[in-house]
């Protein structure tokens, strides 16, 4: 009963704010709340099997297939709020009151009798029931679950299944593709260059010189030239280095020899 | 402990569920809506099989998750191939059956 009154709020405004954001990951994620929830929900209403199917099928399986879905299909696609059908949101409203109103009027309306319980069905354990019920009566309709789970593989692979346009290209194709590129603008048969090695910087996106002190674009990866995150290999950085270190040079003169002597002690004071 | 409190909030995760498939226009939240209220409904599934003292409930509620994980895995690559055809998730785009 406890569990009951703390997750049913939690539920109902993981729903709402489900239906409510405009980021369809903080749906999906707002479900994944929902979700789990209603499994301790199972749990409580002494049905462990589907405690555990609900965990493992639906956050786990189905909740990962939506966000795996979310994250191929435009996931920083936010929705409008532009209504296409005017008085949408209004009408979506009325019909959601009006049903709420006649789902809860049913509710309040019927009398269930005495709750029974379980303790009866699951004296030989909540699964072993299940298990004697699906195999017996529901077994007809467990086989064609089969068929239609099968179905909905097969639909998928269809579904999602690109047809290849062209021929698939080869070794061999790739390499006469690079010969004849090669004989008409000249592009380089080897591999690419490798980004530069300075003194200060050997990263990806320090590109390497050229002979004629020129920096070649072909050793920077596209997608950091798209970004403009290239640094300049040829940059003021060395006179600004330098004159550090010469002001540091100058500084260090004036106050003596001070700070090589302290470190000189520390060095020994190390060991010891 | 009484059914009533499970079957309301039952009936309200469902109308949650049918109000935001009215209001949303990515389809993929759509059809997190539409598990929602299949949800709702795996609620009243197990209440009723506590009320009733059997287990034919539960057995209703594993053949919904059953439906639902293969209705999720048809309408997701439905989705995906909308997608790449007309590149776009709302299903305002997909009215071309209209004309």
């Amino acid at each position: 009963m406890i569990a009951f009154w703390v997750l049913a709020p939690v539920m109902v405004l993981a729903a709402l704010g489900m239906v409510l954001s405009r980021k369809a990951v903080h749906a999906a994620l707002l479900l994944a709340v929902v979700m789990v929830s209603l499994a301790i929900l199972y749990a409580v209403q002494d049905a462990p099997f589907l405690f555990v199917v609900q965990i493992i099928v639906y956050t786990g399986a189905i909740l990962m297939l939506f966000l795996f879905v979310l994250m191929l299909v435009g996931v920083d696609a936010s929705d409008s709020v532009v209504e296409t059908l005017r008085g949408q949101r209004l009408a979506a409203v009325v019909l959601g009151v009006l049903f709420a109103a006649t789902v809860g009027i049913g509710v309040a309306q019927t009398t269930l009798g005495v709750v029974t319980g379980l303790d009866e069905a699951n004296a030989d354990g909540n699964v072993p029931g299940i298990a004697v019920l699906l195999f017996s009566r529901y077994v007809f309709a467990f086989e064609v679950t089969s068929a239609l789970l099968i179905t909905a593989a097969l639909g998928a692979m269809v579904l999602a299944h690109r047809e290849r346009l062209g021929p698939k290209e080869t070794q061999r194709s790739m390499s006469q593709r690079r010969m004849r590129e090669y004989v008409a603008t000249g592009r380089p048969l080897g591999p690419l260059p490798t980004p530069g090695v300075y003194a200060r910087h050997n990263a990806v996106d320090t590109p390497a010189l050229l002979p004629d002190g020129q920096t070649s674009s072909l050793s920077i990866s596209q997608s950091l030239q798209a970004r403009g995150n290239v640094r300049q290999a040829m940059s003021g950085e060395v006179d600004e280095t330098l004159e550090q270190l010469t002001s540091e040079q100058e500084r260090r003169t004036t106050t003596g020899n001070a700070a090589p002597e302290r470190r000189h002690g520390t060095d020994q004071g190390g060991p010891a | 402990m009484s059914a009533t409190p499970f079957l309301t909030l039952s009936a309200l995760l469902f109308t949650i569920g049918a109000f935001g498939v009215l209001v949303r226009r990515n389809a993929i939240v759509v059809f997190m809506c539409v598990e929602l209220m299949l949800n709702a409904t795996n609620l009243a599934f197990v209440t009723f099989s506590r009320v009733n003292g059997n287990l034919d409930g539960q057995i209703a509620a594993f053949f919904v998750m059953v439906v639902a994980a293969a209705e999720v895995v048809v309408g997701l690559a439905i989705i995906t191939s909308i997608f790449r055809t007309r590149r776009s998730a709302s299903v305002d785009d997909a009215s071309l059956l209209k004309y």
